[in-house]
């Protein structure tokens, strides 16, 4: 199985200040803005960035939400296996809020469409915006694309993108792996 | 993941120990649904589910639409009051036709024991059995240790103590299997007229003295005295049965502990437990109410998703 490093630690780490100062721009304070990440994996991103924006831009009172989207997914009974549901923690209503979807890896933009969905339950939104950490490009199977990327990556299907964390996996970095 | 390792939930007995933590850990998640302003959730947008009721039910046939309703299912409704069945339909005639409006689902409430075992083997549905006579009640006692889990954290190494008509307790005997799949303690309690020979042999104890059975217990789940099953009697009066099996403020208050007060409705205030104890703050027989809708999804989710 070939692999190859996509992103370095200090390339990860380089490049989520840099979001960090993307969202920054757009949203100055965050008075009126959510940061949503969607689980599993969109959770680590969400929280290195507030981490970021709190710590070295000192940003104050970010709302933080988790939103598990198995409920919402277009591929139920399709798979081989069950999908697995993880938590949901939303105790804000994003009602007239400007969220921000945020995930590791956009690929065929199936999961983005179940969030948008998802997100509905929790009230109507003024504007919803979407950063991804690795944007696969040439893979959509929808109209969606990112607001905020971190790294734009051509990869064909048979490969996969992996995204490690160290909370997680003991250390960050982003392979490109064959299937 | 790991999925239901049955295709129909028919009773308890048929369950594993991780089929159960499968499930209440969907649950976990659907209690969280289920608590939102907007309480659905599209899941199961193509799944059309029949519920039959051949037998009176008012609350797990609300619970289960309700639950069908919040995953987005299409619901349809049958009681037998109504239908063909008094004239003359067979059961498996009548599912059938059901089924051929192409229904994916079947929950079924019957008075025969083993009616939904019946029905598993002869019609191309996932059945789930909401009660078969005196046999089982799977998804009243799946909600029951899900409430108990929820209270005191854990269903494994507590003591639960099930009063009253043990005999005719559809709800007992799920209760028994689920619980000593979970490693709890289990003691029955009731008029030994009510206590079937042999439960022993289930792994339970039975008690006789009410006091000493909630001295001993961390939960007592109480039964209600089902009068339209007793065809003699098994006891010399209502009055008697409560001043021996009957749950007051006073019996509480003087045991060593605190314990929880279950029980799955509907309630005879004044028989099995008085109103001061049902709307205690021991008492969780509330929230078993809405735990059952969060545990029906998860069944039914679960169930749905091996249908293929």
């Amino acid at each position: 199985m070939g692999q190859k490093v996509l992103l370095s630690s200090k390339e990860i780490n380089i490049i989520l200040h840099r979001l960090a100062c993307q969202l920054l721009e757009n949203h100055l304070d965050f008075a009126n803005t959510v940061l949503i990440g969607i689980q599993p994996r969109g959770t680590f991103v969400v929280e290195r960035l507030t981490k970021i924006l709190k710590e070295e831009y000192g940003v104050k009172n970010i709302q933080l939400g988790l939103l598990d989207i198995t409920f919402y997914r277009d591929d139920f009974r399709r798979g081989e296996k069950p999908l697995e549901a993880t938590e949901t923690k939303m105790d804000f209503l994003v009602e007239d809020k400007k969220v921000v979807l945020i995930d590791d890896v956009l690929y065929t933009g199936r999961s983005i469409r179940a969030a948008l969905t998802a997100i509905q339950s929790f009230g109507r939104p003024s504007e919803i915006e979407l950063l991804t950490l690795i944007d696969r490009r040439f893979s959509r199977h929808l109209p969606i694309q990112p607001n905020y990327r971190g790294r734009q990556v051509d990869a064909i299907n048979n490969e996969k993108v992996e995204v490690m964390w160290e909370e997680k996996d003991g250390k960050d970095i982003i392979y490109l792996k064959n299937k | 993941m790991s999925e239901l390792s049955v295709n129909h939930l028919l009773g308890i007995k048929y369950l594993k120990e991780k089929d159960i933590q499968l499930i209440f850990e969907t649950a976990d998640h659907f209690k969280e649904v289920i608590n939102r302003s907007i309480k659905k959730v599209p899941s199961l947008r193509d799944i059309t589910i029949a519920n039959i009721f051949f037998e009176n039910s008012t609350r797990t046939k609300l619970s289960f639409e309700l639950a069908e309703k919040r995953l987005s299912a299409d619901v349809i409704n049958f009681s037998a009051g109504q239908s063909s069945v008094k004239k003359g339909e067979t059961l498996i005639d009548t599912v059938n036709n059901i089924l051929s409006m192409k229904v994916d689902m079947v929950v079924m409430r019957h008075p025969n024991p083993g009616a939904g075992i019946f029905l598993s083997k002869h019609v191309k549905a996932a059945i789930v059995n909401a009660g078969d006579g005196a046999h089982e009640h799977p998804t009243q006692a799946l909600l029951d240790s899900f409430s108990i889990r929820e209270k005191l954290g854990d269903v494994a190494g507590k003591n639960v103590v099930i009063v009253g008509d043990i005999l005719h307790s559809r709800v007992a005997l799920s209760n028994i299997f689920a619980l000593k799949l979970q490693g709890a303690n289990v003691k029955v309690c009731g008029p030994k007229t009510l206590i079937p020979k042999h439960i022993e042999s289930l792994g339970v104890e039975v008690e006789t003295n009410l006091k000493k059975a909630l001295n001993w217990c961390d939960v007592a789940n109480m039964l209600r005295i089902q009068n339209e099953r007793l065809d003699i009697s098994y006891f010399p009066t209502t009055r008697e049965y409560t001043q021996q099996f009957g749950v007051n403020k006073t019996l509480l208050d003087n045991l060593d502990k605190e314990i929880v007060i279950m029980h799955p409705g509907p309630i005879n205030r004044g028989v099995e437990i008085t109103s001061d104890v049902a709307d205690s703050k021991q008492s969780i027989i509330l929230n078993q109410v809405e735990n059952g809708v969060a545990i029906r999804m998860a069944v039914i989710y679960l169930l749905a998703s091996k249908i293929k």
